[in-house]
């Protein structure tokens, strides 16, 4: 496996068994994403996106295949193996933000930290992070008192904060207006081009994929086109 | 950052937390309610028996100290024999009998001996019993049962007539002739007790030593260390009762904060799910929920405290007589341990079944 390898993925299944019947959502996935890569994963509803992202992300185990992230190989990581990957490698952002209804921007970012096992004070270089995510007037506000496009960049913000290996985005932009969608995605490039981050992105959105370095399509749980765009 | 967590949670949902708070501090009140009670009626009692102002109570054969509250085991007789004895300068004899379902009782007493013993009542209305079917009530019990002076009322079985109302503060809350009470109850010349006073309470171990000799069986207290008797402990059916309701008590508490703590968790799912994917182990989870259930145990334990003001303010402006509360300081800790250890048991299985949620099912939450 090449050392600029991030991620390594192959012949990845996952099998959930629904009652007596076995739904298998991944039928042999191959994939390696080089750091800094901003790879958009598309695909219809049910292709299999979704859980391949739940596995890179460590929230599940795969049934069978080999998968390396950030040096860990979750093919055998138990719970705590998994935790570990999520608490210091990977950061999410997701479609619903997943923001903390009870604690403000503020606290939901120390939040983050404080699991990660790092300072909760916010240093000069994550206050920059805060004025090109344009959130550093709402850090005192609620989840309820932000618009959508607010939470997703604190969310963004909260998910930057532990300076992650990687970055998994689900649908960040499904529940965001066109100007806001905009806005999140030209900062997901930006961050990418200025700080190397790594970000894997699902999206259903044609116009979204195509902020990523490269494309894979998603159909029945196996990878079936693999476009490089900007590389 | 976890008290910061665990605050935040709890003052998100302040119904929540308030009802949490609640039904803890009902467990609490429960508690302190039921031990305020025990001890209120020992502690009256206690005073009762100490206000008649003797040296030595002298108890029928067989019997222990605070064994029966009812019956007429003992025969007038060993009045005026007791009042013969060296030191003896007065007795009385005074029969017990049960009036209800509570622990109420009803003294028969011999006015003249009773008086010459304990000194006058303290008259608030009315006079003495000048005839055998008149009644005494003290304060106490005349405004429990709006009793009013001249007023007849049915007590065992029997037609009294309200004769005087008295402070209250000797023996029990009514009083009858003796004649008449033993004639009631199918004993005629019989008593429960016999009090007895010295000419000097110094001379009180030595009377008992000459008494006990004499009287051999009988069972011969002086009046200072029946004090120490005056316990839950020393009245089995109190302490079974006791121990029952406060089993039931803390049964009830951790079912009910077990239940608070379940919905609290179930209502979270999604929050849960939000720490795992920040990489939160289930050790952080597990101490967040705990430290929100100990949090609701000290909450409602206090809650609990003060509640239990308010019970022992309505049991003695409705019923000083049959329920008199006290405030049992040493039992705050003992309640607040039980509070709080059953809010924590009872977050131990929601919280266990927190951690082992799946983090993508408690994502997709709603």
């Amino acid at each position: 496996m090449n050392n600029d390898v991030i991620i390594h993925v192959r012949a990845l299944r996952k099998i959930y068994r629904t009652g007596h019947v076995d739904v298998a959502a991944l039928r042999g996935v191959d994939l390696d994403v080089p750091r800094g890569e901003f790879l958009s994963i598309v695909g219809p509803s049910g292709s299999g996106k979704s859980t391949l992202f739940h596995i890179i992300g460590g929230l599940t185990q795969p049934t069978e295949g080999e998968i390396r992230v950030a040096g860990h190989d979750l093919s055998a990581a138990g719970d705590s193996g998994r935790t570990e990957l999520r608490r210091r490698y990977v950061s999410f952002v997701f479609q619903k933000f997943n923001l903390l209804p009870n604690l403000t921007a503020r606290d939901n970012i120390r939040t983050a930290l404080f699991i990660a096992g790092l300072p909760t004070q916010f240093d000069n270089a994550f206050h920059d992070t805060l004025d090109l995510l344009g959130i550093q007037g709402r850090l005192d506000h609620k989840p309820s008192e932000m618009s959508g496009g607010e939470q997703q960049r604190v969310a963004l913000a909260r998910a930057l904060a532990t300076k992650p290996t990687i970055l998994l985005a689900d649908e960040p932009t499904g529940n965001l207006d066109s100007r806001n969608s905009l806005a999140v995605l030209n900062l997901l490039r930006d961050l990418n081009a200025r700080l190397g981050q790594t970000i894997l992105m699902i999206t259903h959105n044609a116009e979204a994929a195509a902020f990523g370095h490269r494309i894979l399509h998603m159909s029945d749980g196996k990878i079936v086109d693999d476009a490089g765009i900007g590389l | 950052m976890i008290l910061k967590l665990v605050w935040e949670n709890v003052s998100f949902r302040p119904m929540r937390t308030l009802l949490s708070v609640l039904l803890i501090a009902f467990s609490v009140t429960s508690i302190l309610t039921l031990v305020g009670m025990t001890h209120g009626f020992l502690d009256s009692s206690r005073k009762r028996n100490e206000g008649v102002g003797a040296d030595i109570l002298f108890r029928p054969k067989g019997s222990s100290v605070l064994s029966s509250m009812n019956g007429t085991p003992l025969s007038d007789k060993f009045v005026t024999q007791l009042a013969r004895e060296p030191h003896v300068v007065a007795t009385t004899g005074v029969a017990d009998q049960l009036i209800g379902s509570t622990f109420d009782t009803i003294s028969g007493i011999d006015q003249a001996s009773f008086t010459r013993l304990s000194g006058p009542f303290v008259f608030l209305q009315g006079h003495g019993l000048e005839k055998p079917d008149d009644i005494l009530l003290d304060r106490y019990y005349a405004d429990q049962s709006h009793a009013r002076l001249g007023q007849m009322i049915k007590v065992i079985n029997h037609q009294w007539h309200v004769a005087g109302i008295v402070e209250p503060g000797k023996l029990a809350h009514l009083f009858v002739s003796v004649q008449t009470l033993d004639d009631l109850i199918g004993s005629p010349g019989k008593v429960t007790r016999i009090y007895i006073k010295l000419d000097d309470p110094r001379n009180t171990d030595l009377v008992i030593k000459q008494l006990s000799a004499r009287y051999e069986g009988y069972p011969v207290y002086s009046m200072k260390d029946l004090e120490s008797y005056y316990s839950v402990d020393s009245i089995p059916l109190l302490k079974y009762f006791t121990d029952t309701v406060l089993v039931t008590s803390v049964l009830f508490g951790f079912i009910v904060v077990a239940l608070s703590m379940y919905m609290a968790v179930l209502q979270r799912t999604r929050e849960i799910g939000i720490l795992k994917s920040l990489g939160a182990s289930k050790g952080f989870v597990i101490a967040i929920i705990l430290a929100e259930a100990g949090a609701l145990g000290v909450g409602g334990t206090l809650m609990g405290i003060i509640l239990s003001f308010g019970t022992r303010w309505l049991l003695n402006t409705l019923t000083p007589a049959s329920f008199p509360q006290a405030i049992v300081v040493e039992w705050w800790p003992i309640a607040g341990a039980i509070a709080t250890g059953g809010a924590l048991l009872g977050a131990i299985f929601p919280g266990a079944l927190a951690v082992r949620q799946d983090p993508i099912e408690a994502l997709a939450y709603e």
